[in-house]
């Protein structure tokens, strides 16, 4: 199978990533959204990890992960205490530093 | 002996050091210690100048270098002394006279709480300007000039309670400073085209280059007058001399005889190369000479203030020697000697005018004095001295002082000689007016006294001998010194290997001269005795004519400096601060002002929507990333 298709499928995922992103509200939506962003790129990197024939892009996949993982756990934490306060998940909410 | 220059200018310094600084325990002492000081620079000079005596007139003149001041590559300012016949005179002029003044300052300041603190002023005085004469080049001269102008400032203020005398003693030294401009003006003029400022370096050099850079020496030579005229209250600097009578009378004795004013005299005295080298210059030395003459002898002859009046015949006596000092080589010698015999006479009228007030209950005004001489006889005959010295009366010494320059006047030739000659001999008729009226006014006529503010009638009396014996010896020398100055043309002798002397070709005879100056003289003494002495003096000034309301006002010269120079200045700085209101913090508010407004839109992004954060996250990404391939494509 031609490789420049799992290109084109992670620049299709991060497009609706990053859309997502950008046009919802629901913080959950968005955080999902900015997974798939990530998800897309480590798709990018073992791509092209397989069309080079050396390991590095999926090396750096697995430290994608890392940080996404890493990243899940702050971002919920946050967007749970933001909900607790404010009683509402939405991100033009939480538009000031303050209550 | 050339140590003995040093010390010469050290005695009256140290005076002045450890008066200043001794504090209150030598309150009881501190007149004496002045005046010793005094007395023993008086004796160092009296020796150096035995000594020089007895040396050959060309071999006469002694150097001596202390050590170099400022010791810079390509500038050396020395701290040396030189001491020629010039500076001899002055030496003994400036130590003799002032001791005397000492003396005189002793009964006449005896009541005053700070008199210690007067002495120590007294001697920085003569220290400083026994330094200004003795320098042996222009740099430490003018550490001696501004000496002087600092002890001026500190005596004409020296009652400093009185708001007008503080007012006087910061006009005398604001003017000084317009003056100072130009003498350091001039050094650095000469320190860039001579490479030097010693005065055996400059003044042959600039003989030398008179054709070669006669523009740079013309100028030097203007600046050096503007110098003279801060310091010898010569128009158009010389209106501080009146108000300087606002200090004690000694103070004004020692500023218009030994000190002072007659620096501006030895300065374009001492160099005369520059000035031989710079007719232009020369032109405006007698010009201004020659205006001031009048302008002071006009001045005097309208005010009621005794020591004004005085103020205004020192302004127009330093005109006379002004006058002679710019013809050139024929005027130094008899602008000097002019210049010793106006010593001892200005000062005699000085320490008169003293004594008539030390016994009038301080009153100044001649209107409320009158028929003084039976009551104070010492006073009476040596001011009479005095006065008939400087109106010129044959065989005194003004006579033959005034005289010379009068002769040396029309020996300048030319028209230019007719005019100076005229206007020589006019001021000797006013000088006759004038000082007739003072004379006339203080010791003749009836009495009109009257109690003074709190009601204290005056008991007109004999000053104590400390006063009167100053005065008698000053008396001895306004005879005297002319007519032994004069035979065998002594003083000429004397001065004529430092100054250089011609003799011009005068268009009249001295004989003439003689007789024109003996016509003005009688025609002045009579206008004045026409006027007040066949008539009664009215106890309260009448409002007299156009022309004496002007005199009394000092011509308006006050009115010309504040319309011209402090409205001016006024209008000056306002512009000013309007230019840095309008441009300079214009530029600044509106770099403000415009960074404030680019900020206040740029503030607009930060509205706190993470959607809007990420967009222009995604956005600059974008443009990252179009970027590196725009760039590799390339």
């Amino acid at each position: 199978m031609n490789p420049a298709n799992y290109l084109y499928l992670s620049a299709l995922l991060f497009t609706i990533g990053a859309a997502g992103v950008l046009i919802r509200r629901n913080a959950i939506v968005v955080f999902m959204c900015v997974e798939l962003m990530l998800n897309a790129c480590n798709l990018a990197f073992v791509t092209f990890s397989r069309l080079h024939g050396n390991l590095d892009g999926q090396v750096i996949a697995f430290f994608t992960m890392v940080v996404a993982a890493a990243e899940v756990v702050v971002g919920l934490a946050i967007i749970v205490s933001i909900f607790r306060s404010r009683h509402s998940a939405s991100v033009d909410d939480a538009n000031l530093m303050k209550l | 002996m050339e140590t003995l220059i040093g010390l010469l200018v050290a005695a009256p310094l140290l005076g002045a050091g450890v008066l200043l600084t001794g504090g209150k325990r030598l309150d009881r002492v501190g007149h004496w210690i002045g005046t010793l000081l005094a007395l023993l620079s008086f004796v160092f000079g009296a020796v150096l100048f035995t000594n020089m005596l007895g040396k050959d007139a060309d071999a006469r003149t002694l150097n001596s270098h202390l050590f170099t001041w400022v010791p810079v590559d390509g500038f050396q300012a020395d701290v040396g002394f030189q001491l020629d016949q010039l500076s001899m005179t002055f030496v003994l002029l400036i130590t003799g006279v002032g001791t005397l003044i000492h003396i005189y300052s002793i009964g006449y300041m005896a009541h005053d709480e700070r008199r210690r603190r007067f002495f120590g002023y007294l001697n920085l005085f003569l220290a400083a300007m026994l330094l200004l004469v003795v320098a042996d080049n222009y740099f430490l001269l003018y550490a001696g000039w501004e000496g002087v102008g600092l002890a001026s400032y500190l005596l004409i203020g020296f009652w400093q309670h009185k708001p007008s005398a503080a007012t006087a003693a910061k006009k005398a030294f604001i003017v000084n400073r317009v003056g100072d401009i130009g003498l350091s003006v001039a050094i650095m003029l000469m320190f860039t085209t001579f490479g030097s400022f010693a005065f055996n370096q400059v003044l042959p050099q600039a003989q030398q280059a008179s054709t070669t850079q006669h523009a740079t020496i013309t100028g030097i030579g203007f600046m050096l007058l503007l110098a003279a005229c801060g310091k010898s209250a010569q128009v158009p600097l010389q209106s501080w001399l009146g108000d300087a009578m606002e200090g004690p009378t000694p103070v004004s004795a020692l500023i218009h005889a030994a000190t002072m004013v007659t620096a501006g005299v030895y300065l374009i005295t001492r160099s005369g190369a520059i000035f031989n080298a710079a007719p232009d210059a020369q032109t405006a030395v007698v010009t201004v000479g020659a205006v001031t003459l009048l302008f002071g002898a006009i001045v005097g002859c309208a005010k009621d203030d005794i020591k004004k009046a005085l103020a205004g015949s020192t302004m127009s006596q330093i005109g006379y020697m002004i006058m002679a000092a710019g013809l050139g080589p024929i005027g130094y010698v008899f602008a000097i000697m002019h210049l010793v015999t106006h010593g001892f006479f200005k000062a005699g009228l000085f320490l008169g005018a003293g004594s008539v007030m030390h016994g009038m209950n301080d009153e100044v005004d001649m209107r409320r004095y009158g028929g003084l001489r039976k009551y104070m006889p010492v006073t009476f005959v040596t001011f009479g001295l005095g006065y008939l010295a400087i109106i010129g009366f044959p065989g005194l010494s003004g006579f033959f002082s005034k005289d010379k320059i009068i002769e040396a006047a029309f020996a300048k030739g030319g028209t230019e000689g007719w005019i100076l000659g005229g206007a020589a001999l006019l001021g000797a008729a006013i000088t006759a007016f004038y000082m007739t009226r003072v004379m006339l006014m203080t010791f003749f006529g009836e009495k009109r006294w009257q109690p003074d503010a709190e009601g204290h009638e005056p008991h007109p009396h004999e000053s104590p001998s400390s006063m009167t014996i100053p005065m008698i010896i000053l008396a001895f020398g306004s005879v005297f010194a002319g007519a032994f100055f004069s035979i065998n043309d002594r003083f000429l002798k004397w001065l004529e290997p430092v100054t250089g002397h011609s003799e011009g070709d005068s268009p009249v005879s001295a004989g003439t001269v003689t007789g024109a100056t003996m016509v003005c003289l009688v025609v002045g003494v009579g206008i004045a005795w026409l006027i007040y002495g066949r008539r009664p003096v009215p106890a309260v000034a009448p409002r007299g004519s156009l022309a004496t309301r002007a005199a009394r006002r000092d011509l308006y010269q006050d009115d010309f400096n504040h319309v011209v120079l402090v409205r001016g200045g006024e209008h000056l700085t306002r512009s000013l601060v309007y230019l840095d209101h309008s441009l300079v913090d214009g530029v600044v508010n509106g770099t403000a002002a415009s960074v404030g407004g680019l900020s206040g839109r740029l503030r607009k992004l930060q509205n706190g929507y993470v959607r809007s954060y990420a967009v222009s996250m995604l956005g600059g990404t974008a443009v990252l990333v179009a970027a590196t391939l725009l760039m590799r494509a390339v």
